[in-house]
């Protein structure tokens, strides 16, 4: 990761090695919390593989911490549709 | 079309992130589950995180694939490239999980990373068949060369640390050269772990997909010779009709089963009386493995995959200092 701005609140995440895969979700977990005034991701070429992920908080909240929110946010959701999934999995050959 | 569900878009509704409200509100249902393919439903998530586990499905979930030849003999019709490649599509039926990547760099493959198979075949003419036959299968001896003939090499220790592996491919009947006799195809080859990004032989999943529910309401009730031209409009099982006080209602049975054709548009009486909508958050995915894991399996892998790209990101903030 490489960070770049003017001020704590609006910050470009420069992620390597990532594509449309994580950077849709990761906005969408990002822009469902309240603080976050403005947040975007582009691919800035389609043959290198890195995204520019921009937040911008509302307020004097460190563009950092909605990051790791919604990172961690988006860990959490996983985790949950895991476990529904493999419950799911084993109920449907149970009632087989 | 994205989603509009944000907090501050609608006055009013309060949108910010709520992981009890999400759990509360999805489900995954197993629709249907055979042996290579799986049909499941994911109701309550969003488009992003829909799209994100098929991307990750088709591209990310490692498996192993023959990715070197190295060619002693080969004298048949088929040139050298022409079959390594054939050889690298060949799904071989090994548990990537037990494997690690391979090195960059490293030319030789040791036993935690490589699997070795050797092909090594020869056609022969056969000599008690009849003198004027021209059937192939009774004049020569291995004139085709199926994935059967592949057998596996271990190398190093890999007979302590896999006793009762039996890596093969997945399929034996894929047909990967002709021979004539005199032809002989002699070839090692080394199997690693790969990604589907890199190059589309390591795709785990013969496709993965997934649709919305469909969402059919009819406006008016419809009766009689118009129920009957509507249920000719959407694909069978769609709408039924119910026989209602002597008279014939339409009703909409599954929409599930439907493909959405948009037939019922081109019909002028019927175009007004139907509204054809998605529901916005129910996915019915589809996934159909190529052999080498069940597609419950992979679809456990594909979520774990996204948890382990948050975890690099989540890593590399907290020991990177940001200045």
């Amino acid at each position: 990761i490489q960070a770049d701005g003017t001020d704590g609140n609006c910050v470009t995440f420069v992620l390597h090695d990532e594509d449309h895969t994580l950077g849709n979700s990761l906005r969408y977990m990002v822009m469902k919390n309240p603080d976050v005034e403005f947040c975007g991701y582009c691919i800035t070429h389609p043959s290198e593989s890195k995204i520019n992920f921009r937040i911008q908080t509302r307020g004097a909240l460190p563009a950092v911490e909605p990051f790791r929110k919604g990172l961690k946010d988006l860990m959490g959701v996983c985790q949950h549709v895991l476990n529904t999934f493999e419950r799911s999995v084993k109920e449907f050959r149970a009632q087989k | 079309v994205h989603t509009t569900d944000f907090p501050g878009n609608y006055p009013g509704y309060e949108d910010a992130w709520d992981q009890r409200r999400f759990e509360e509100a999805f489900r995954v249902d197993v629709i249907r589950e055979e042996e290579d393919t799986l049909e499941f439903d994911m109701v309550g998530i969003d488009a992003a995180i829909a799209n994100a586990f098929r991307r990750i499905l088709l591209a990310e979930v490692p498996t192993m694939a023959v990715e070197k030849v190295f060619v002693y003999n080969n004298t048949s019709i088929v040139q050298d490239e022409i079959l390594a490649h054939r050889l690298g599509l060949i799904p071989i039926r090994a548990d990537p999980r037990l494997f690690e990547y391979r090195n960059q760099g490293d030319q030789e493959g040791t036993e935690i990373d490589t699997l070795q198979f050797q092909l090594k075949i020869k056609c022969k003419r056969n000599p008690q068949a009849a003198k004027e036959s021209s059937d192939p299968d009774e004049l020569y001896f291995n004139h085709k060369v199926y994935s059967k003939h592949m057998t596996w090499v271990p190398l190093g220790n890999q007979t302590d640390l896999f006793p009762d592996a039996d890596f093969r491919p997945v399929h034996d009947d894929i047909l990967i050269a002709l021979l004539r006799p005199g032809q002989e195809i002699d070839v090692l080859m080394h199997c690693v772990k790969g990604i589907g990004k890199d190059h589309a032989k390591f795709s785990p999943v013969a496709t993965a997909s997934y649709r919305l529910l469909p969402d059919i309401t009819l406006l008016q009730p419809i009766e009689d010779e118009a129920a009957e031209t509507l249920q000719k409009c959407f694909s069978p099982g769609v709408i039924e009709i119910q026989n209602i006080n002597g008279k014939k209602v339409a009703r909409v049975a599954n929409a599930r089963l439907d493909t959405f054709s948009r037939e019922v548009f081109r019909h002028e009486s019927l175009k007004n009386l139907v509204r054809l909508a998605r529901v916005r958050n129910h996915y019915i995915f589809s996934v159909e493995s190529t052999g080498i894991l069940p597609p419950d399996v992979l679809v456990s892998e594909a979520i774990k995959i996204l948890m382990g790209k948050c975890q690099r990101f989540l890593n590399e903030l907290d020991s990177v200092p940001m200045e």
